[in-house]
């Protein structure tokens, strides 16, 4: 076991999947010397060197469409978008051929390979840096969207992802690359994309969240604990697509109240979805409506003002009130 | 403003065999006497499947498709070149290139049909399914060569595309990254002139197609794209560059578009009967007849026998496209990912108990 943040543990996944497989190469732009402008691919370019990683030209379509073709040719490549907010220029490949291949081909050609990006707000970053998008990537049948909430999770979701048959998307929340530490084991681990976990048991109220609002989400139900002696059952989502609604349903039936939290603006978000999966399947179940934290469905505004823009744990904890008190 | 000149550049053009069938001596690649046979047969066989395929399509026994009856020699010559180790990346106009490679018509057929089974080519490797989206399929080339070099393989790969798709991005980043990482790819334009209805002039204001190389630092030449032997002969030396480990080559076929984009549209409405008469005139099928007419290697007891026996492989074909696919009905959910997962097995469940009980999903 060792401490570390989600940085040194995305980093730890990247070198042991390098050296488990050959086929396993990174790409992106300034991902090899520079070791990437958060240094997540930290060590890569010595230890692996520069054709296993891969300083690209600065095109983000280009990257994902000549890793579409790595992937066809049967590598693995792990190909990086700088930041979130760049990524959409890559949007053809992944809706045209990343999202197509396996069924347009009824699985003769695949495309295996992962799309890191570090995403969200909270760091006071430049403008088309704070975005939480991936509803938008979610929405796109075929691929898979991973969205990891800390360093052990970060670590064994990534490596998944690597292994992983389809194209993933994997989502990092950049607000909790350094955020904290946290164990993670010796071994590498692997933990099944489409799984979320019960990160803390309760009988009161589920509350769901993933990224950087699941520190947020549990601050705010500790809160609400200490304050009103509220049993809150926390849920991970971890993978936005595909989507585990079995422990969302199991839970919701259990407490009979739910609040959905992320930093995502919430119209047609993944709180949507769940709200309606939820209404299909425990709707009777239910003793309030289904609250519903995220940001406002504006332009995500500057860092001088993102503070009234993302939700925080005031925002979860009224809404935990609202639905406890309905 | 005086300046000092620090880059010129020229762009060379090949034609080999002339409109009346005549070789350039100097340039001929000096194809056997059965290879030449062999690549006319090919060439008449997509041409043949080409008019059937609209005579399908407006019986209603085939979809929207994109001909490809003028463009025999820009798509034959170039897979003539190719090694059986080397990889395809087609567009959606390289029809007799598909052949060659030994796609089953009745494949392309399905494809056009509205089948995905149409993309699955058994038995034949390394030969990518139809892009669709303009230019997409450029970068797509470019990983695959750099997975070749990557893997110390001696292989090339062979990328189609038209004259719209380099006004895409893909086409600069596709050709970018393979100039930068050298890899091993060579990337064919079929310059036929029109992007649907926007001629050539309102695609791009440069002379040729070919110049667009010198951006890359990659050699680029225009051929005449109705000239087989020059579309073979300048793809096969390209390949060489490739697979030898010399990076990239842009190819510019100047060819011509005989028919509509796809059956969609009526080119009537934006370009001239003369304009395609004189296309007509530089058939290259025509031109290839000539050749082996010129060399004594076939007449017009050869020429009825072939068309006889494309004919009999294209019924052939079309009985096999038409017989359908044989798949279960819920195929449609099987291979969204490789793993299984609830939230789709719930729908293909609801799915079948709707089929079960008549019901239709509209």
């Amino acid at each position: 076991m060792a401490r570390m943040n989600m940085v040194q543990a995305i980093n730890l996944a990247l070198h042991e999947e390098m050296k488990r497989d050959e086929n396993v190469i990174v790409m992106g732009q300034d991902v090899g010397v520079n070791e990437g402008v958060f240094r997540v691919t930290a060590g890569l370019y010595k230890e692996f060197g520069e054709r296993r990683v891969i300083d690209t030209p600065l095109a983000e379509s280009g990257i994902l469409g000549t890793a579409v073709g790595m992937a066809l040719a049967g590598l693995r490549p792990v190909a990086e978008m700088q930041f979130s907010g760049f990524s959409y220029l890559m949007m053809g490949h992944l809706e045209g051929h990343c999202s197509r291949y396996r069924s347009r081909t009824h699985g003769h050609l695949t495309v295996p390979l992962v799309v890191r990006m570090p995403y969200g707000g909270g760091v006071r970053a430049l403008e088309h840096h704070s975005e939480s998008r991936e509803a938008m990537f979610a929405h796109i049948p075929g691929i898979k969207v991973v969205i990891p909430s800390g360093p052990r999770n970060a670590r064994a979701l990534l490596t998944a992802a690597i292994r992983d048959a389809d194209t993933v998307v994997f989502m990092e929340p950049k607000r909790s690359y350094r955020a904290f530490r946290e164990e993670v084991p010796e071994e590498s681990e692997v933990w099944p994309i489409g799984k979320a976990r019960v990160v803390q048991e309760g009988t009161d109220l589920t509350l769901v969240s993933w990224g950087a609002m699941l520190r947020m989400a549990l601050e705010a139900a500790g809160e609400a604990h200490a304050r009103r002696g509220v049993s809150v059952e926390i849920i991970d989502l971890l993978s936005i697509s595909p989507m585990d609604t079995e422990t969302i349903l199991d839970s919701v039936k259990k407490t009979g109240r739910c609040v959905i939290a992320q930093e995502a603006p919430l119209r047609l978000g993944p709180a949507s979805e769940i709200i309606a999966r939820i209404n299909d399947k425990a709707l009777l179940y239910l003793e309030a409506p289904v609250g519903r934290v995220g940001s406002y469905d504006v332009v995500t505004p500057y860092f001088g003002r993102e503070q009234a823009y993302f939700p925080g744990v005031d925002s979860v904890r009224r809404a935990i009130d609202e639905t406890l008190d309905f | 403003m005086p300046a000092k000149q620090t880059y010129k550049f020229s762009i060379p053009h090949l034609r080999i065999l002339d409109q009346d069938g005549k070789v350039n001596k100097k340039l001929d690649p000096g194809l056997s006497d059965e290879v030449l046979i062999t690549l006319y047969r090919r060439m008449v066989l997509a041409r043949e499947a080409d008019q059937r395929m609209l005579r399908l399509q407006r019986q209603g026994r085939l979809g929207t498709f994109s001909p490809s009856t003028g463009q025999e020699a820009a798509a034959c010559g170039p897979a003539l070149a190719m090694e059986e180790s080397d990889w395809l990346v087609p567009a959606f106009r390289e029809l007799g290139a598909l052949l060659m490679r030994g796609v089953p018509l009745h494949r392309v057929l399905l494809f056009w049909g509205g089948f995905e089974e149409g993309n699955i080519f058994p038995g034949v490797e390394r030969t990518l399914p139809i892009a669709v989206i303009v230019a997409s399929q450029i970068p797509h080339a470019a990983g695959v060569a750099y997975t070749m070099k990557y893997r110390r393989e001696p292989s090339a790969v062979l990328c189609f595309f038209g004259d719209g798709a380099t006004s895409e991005g893909d086409f600069h980043e596709g050709l970018n990254f393979a100039s930068v990482w050298k890899a091993p790819v060579v990337f064919i334009c079929q310059n036929n002139q029109w992007a649907i209805s926007t001629p050539l002039e309102r695609q791009m204001n440069s002379e040729t197609v070919a110049q667009k190389a010198v951006a890359y630092g990659i050699p680029g030449i225009r051929v005449d794209g109705n000239d087989p032997l020059a579309m073979y002969a300048a793809t096969h030396e390209a390949l060489e560059r490739a697979r030898a480990g010399e990076g990239p080559t842009l190819i510019e076929a100047l060819t011509y578009r005989l028919m509509m984009h796809t059956t969609a549209d009526d080119p009537s409405k934006y370009r001239s009967d003369e304009e395609v008469q004189a296309w007509k005139d530089r058939d290259p099928l025509r031109r290839m007849r000539r050749l082996l007419d010129s060399r004594k290697l076939w007449s017009d007891t050869e020429e009825e026998a072939l068309l006889a026996q494309v004919k009999v492989q294209i019924d052939g074909e079309v009985k096999i496209y038409e017989q359908g696919v044989r798949a279960k009905p819920d195929v449609l959910f099987d291979h969204v990912w490789a793993e299984r997962y609830p939230e789709i097995e719930e729908q293909r469940a609801a799915f079948l108990a709707r089929q079960q009980g008549g019901e239709t999903h509209g």
